[in-house]
């Protein structure tokens, strides 16, 4: 139960103690600093205020000891906050393996998330209490920033990057989420609210909200023919250009000799900027198709690359680094 | 000698730089560096009654949680301009241009600036840049944030935002000029005996803001005129559309506009490092280490920009050390504080308004600097970060310490400036007024944030509407606060007691002349042979050399 004047957001997710825990004790760090630096101020206000007109001070021009104590002492404290500070946002930034991955697109001024099969939502977010969820996050236009008080975290949705962030729902319920990072005229309106499920509820709500013809898999394959990538990327290996069976996921050998793992950010560079990276093996005759899809087009042609996995072993001029064989 | 200062029965001198010669021309010609500070106070002044109805506007709409007031087009215009004319044209000359200018001559013994010329045209270039962005808010306004940040600023905002560019860009100029005018004249034109350990902490302040000014200035001017080319010719610098990076646009904006945070807040540590040891009657506490720490200020001030990106996805290796510069940042400023407080310790304290002032200064300062610390912190900004903690925040260290400082130096150096005092009661009475109004506002600001407000809405869930409206009534506290200085210093400056040369007294080179200044500064030039903030071995003062309160043991 809230009461009429919160200090603070609900906790719903496992970054929510952590970030609290620091919120307390940098506050208690700080309260005891300026309550000391007010009160010494106001007894010295009264203790040595002037006692005739020309009455002047004691003349002390300094002390070395206490210059080295106050440069030492809030430096090892300033450290300690940066210390938990940072562990706590390393975990946050390096999401765990085992993941649901949800993906969420800002536009103006609107948010758009797709479950993993294919069930989107608008202005709201379902998501299973106690699993690692992440969010992939996209923009149509400008900077939008998804933020989600109860659970402590936000990040920056921009265009032409995808950002992720993660978190695990801990408690049930329904939560705001706005957009906090300012774009535009309906900055305000952006916002929704983010349903944490038990983990059966929500399984119920994802396949009775139907969403076949939603599947982004399908979508994929059929921009995939119409925009005629299927012309040079056959799936046999013998077209201009590499093969995408089991490329997503797999480590990319490129013709400079490096090499990149095909994620989501690699394939979206790979469809928008075709020559940013060039496969070993292959011509830079693609041509660039930026501008020409949305973020969702883009997801849904990424979600289809994802499904191309069946087979068991790549195949021959796919440009997938057999890395066990330490091929050269 | 006068034995008990102040005496009564001063009279103005009878050649001063106010009636040196009279006529509009007198003004708009000028080369005086004080009349060019009057000009500058003016003008800053008009862009903070500005700001200053935008932000009413704004607060007044957030009652209630739907917006009381205006649409979203007009609320989002409201805080982009209230941000854009008290950052650009007002928080960022008050100091340097108004105080710093009439200041750093007389305090260094100096006739003018180094250059007198360029000073005007610092000031012509000043309002030059203003036309371009009252033309801007006066045709269509201008809704992109203060920040401008892409791609909304150079492709998508429907409003005037080329002429606000390149407004501030131009005043970009006249913020180098100063500064470069105050590091030639603080290097060159020192009297004679006016070593660099002599200078009023107010003159090592300004130094380190003018280092500040002309390094960082540059790039924010060509950044925004890289956004404002992209408006208008479509090149592609921060679409990504075109191949374009709109982080990049954060990088660059940021690596000026972090820096300019010092460049508002350096000078008014200055002022309060005059105040401290005047009204407490006894030499500053630690002097070197003040001075130091607005160079460290200044320096490592340029190494924490990419803390205001922790959340758009920037390298973690990056935030850390960036996280880590900004804990660091904060060391000179809290040794600024302790030395402060330390300079109380056995003086002989007036409770005159400008002491007031620095004490209001030294206790919001604290609280902005303080949450200065829960912002560096890497696992906590991902929750406040662009929440109205951070907008409590800076409000804090702009409005409570730069603006407290600017309006306690105004009270120090009144009597300097107009050669007449204000009335007493009244000012100490405004002092309060502006601290208690200052909390109310912002104080709650900190809990909406953790409470997840995001900045810059329009309308709100309605579980923040309490703090909201306590933050309102704040501000019509804090307005009053605002109002009653600028009647009364006005009243005063013809109705005003005459001051005197030294009214408080204090012990700078600038007090050592008439109030208000002739045109020269210095009927003969000062040989200066005391040390910095020595009431004790000035006898010029007409101060008893009273009994020490205590006897010395050890200290010193």
């Amino acid at each position: 139960m809230q009461s009429q004047l919160p200090l603070y957001p609900p906790e719903a997710s496992n970054f929510a103690p952590h970030v609290d825990g620091l919120m307390v004790y940098i506050t208690s760090i700080c309260v005891f600093f300026a309550f000391a630096i007010t009160c010494v101020i106001i007894y010295f206000f009264f203790k040595y205020h002037r006692k005739a007109p020309s009455a002047v001070g004691f003349p002390i021009h300094g002390d070395a000891r206490l210059e080295a104590a106050w440069i030492i002492v809030p430096s090892i404290l300033a450290l300690t906050m940066f210390s938990w500070g940072a562990a706590v946002y390393v975990d946050y930034r390096h999401s765990p393996p085992d993941v649901l991955d949800i993906y969420v697109i800002g536009k103006q001024w609107m948010w758009k998330a797709q479950q993993p099969n294919g069930l989107k939502e608008i202005n709201e977010l379902h998501v299973p209490v106690g699993r690692n969820v992440r969010l992939t996050l996209a923009s149509e236009d400008v900077i939008h920033d998804f933020f989600v008080p109860a659970f402590r975290v936000k990040m920056d949705v921009v265009p032409g990057h995808y950002n992720t962030m993660w978190f695990r729902p801990t408690k049930p319920g329904r939560y705001h989420f706005f957009c906090s990072q300012y774009c535009g005229t309906n900055h305000a309106l952006m916002g929704g609210w983010v349903i944490v499920m038990e983990p059966t509820d929500y399984a119920e709500w994802l396949s009775g909200s139907g969403g076949a013809e939603a599947n982004p898999v399908a979508a994929g394959e059929k921009l995939f023919a119409d925009k005629a990538c299927a012309t040079c990327h056959l799936a046999n290996g013998t077209g201009r250009a590499p093969s995408l069976s089991g490329v997503y996921g797999a480590k990319v050998l490129l013709a400079d000799g490096t090499t990149v793992t095909a994620d989501d950010a690699y394939i979206r560079e790979s469809i928008l900027q075709p020559n940013a990276k060039i496969v070993a093996g292959s011509q830079p005759l693609m041509p660039t198709f930026q501008g020409q899809l949305t973020e969702e087009q883009i997801l849904a042609l990424t979600a289809y690359i994802k499904s191309l996995q069946s087979q068991p072993v790549p195949a021959k001029g796919s440009g997938v680094a057999a890395s066990s064989t330490g091929k050269k | 000698m006068n034995q008990t200062p102040p005496s009564p029965g001063f009279h103005l001198p009878r050649d001063h730089y106010l009636n040196a010669n009279y006529g509009i021309k007198s003004w708009l010609l000028t080369t005086d560096h004080k009349r060019i500070a009057l000009l500058y106070l003016i003008s800053v002044t008009f862009f903070f009654f500005i700001g200053g109805i935008f932000a009413t506007m704004i607060r007044i709409h957030l009652l209630t949680p739907n917006g009381a007031l205006v649409t979203p087009e007009t609320y989002n215009k409201l805080f982009t301009m209230h941000g854009v004319a008290m950052i650009f044209f007002f928080l960022i000359p008050s100091i340097p241009a108004v105080l710093g200018n009439f200041l750093i001559p007389p305090m260094i013994g100096a006739k003018d600036l180094a250059f007198p010329k360029i000073n005007l045209l610092s000031w012509y270039i000043y309002i030059i840049g203003g036309c371009f962005v009252l033309y801007s808010f006066s045709t269509g306004g201008l809704d992109t944030g203060w920040t401008f940040y892409t791609p909304l600023s150079s492709i998508y905002s429907n409003s005037a935002v080329t002429p606000a560019v390149l407004g501030i860009f131009i005043n970009g100029f006249s913020s180098i000029l100063t500064g470069l005018n105050f590091i030639v004249t603080i290097h060159t034109m020192r009297a004679p005996g006016m070593t660099w350990f002599r200078l009023p902490l107010f003159a090592w302040a300004h130094y380190a803001t003018s280092l500040v000014m002309v390094l960082g200035t540059p790039v924010v001017a060509i950044t925004l005129l890289l956004a404002g080319l992209e408006r208008m010719f479509h090149l592609g610098f921060f679409n990504p559309a075109m191949g374009g990076d709109p982080i990049l646009f954060q990088h660059l904006f940021w690596f000026y506009s972090h820096p300019a945070v010092y460049i508002m807040i350096l000078p008014a540590m200055g002022v309060i490092s005059e105040i401290i040891p005047t009204f407490a009657r006894k030499p500053i506490f630690g002097y070197s280490f003040i001075a130091a720490s607005s160079i460290a200020i200044a320096v490592i001030g340029f190494f924490v920009w990419a803390h205001h990106m922790f959340v758009t996805g920037e390298s973690t290796y990056a935030a850390l050390a960036f996280s880590f510069l900004s804990y660091l940042v904060a060391i000179p400023s809290a040794v600024k504080v302790f030395n402060w407080t330390s300079t109380l310790y056995k003086g002989s304290i007036s409770w005159d308004a400008p002491m007031l002032y620095a004490l209001g200064f030294i206790g919001l300062f604290t609280i902005g600097g303080l949450t200065g610390l829960f912002l560096a912190c890497l696992g906590l900004d991902i929750h406040i970060h662009d929440t109205y903690f951070v907008i409590a925040h800076f409000h804090y260290i702009m409005v409570g310490g730069a603006v407290m400082g600017y309006v306690g130096g105004l009270h120090f150096w009144w009597p300097k400036i107009t050669g007449r005092l204000y009335p007493e009661a009244l000012s100490r009475f405004a002092a309060v007024i502006l601290f208690i109004g200052f909390n109310l506002t912002f104080f709650p600001q900190f809990i909406l944030g953790y409470l997840g407000m995001p900045r810059r809405y329009h309308s709100y869930p309605p579980e923040f509407q309490v703090l909201n409206v306590l933050s309102t009534a704040g501000a019509s506290i804090l307005a009053l606060g605002y109002l009653l200085p600028m009647c009364y210093l006005t009243w005063s400056m013809r109705y005003g007691k005459v001051a005197g040369p030294n009214p408080w007294p204090a012990t700078g080179l600038e007090w050592k002349t008439d109030s208000p200044p002739p045109t020269e500064n210095f009927h003969v030039t000062p040989v200066v042979d005391w040390e910095p903030y020595d009431f004790l071995n000035r006898p010029d003062l007409g101060l008893v050399a009273g009994a020490p309160l205590a006897p010395a043991h050890g200290d010193d």
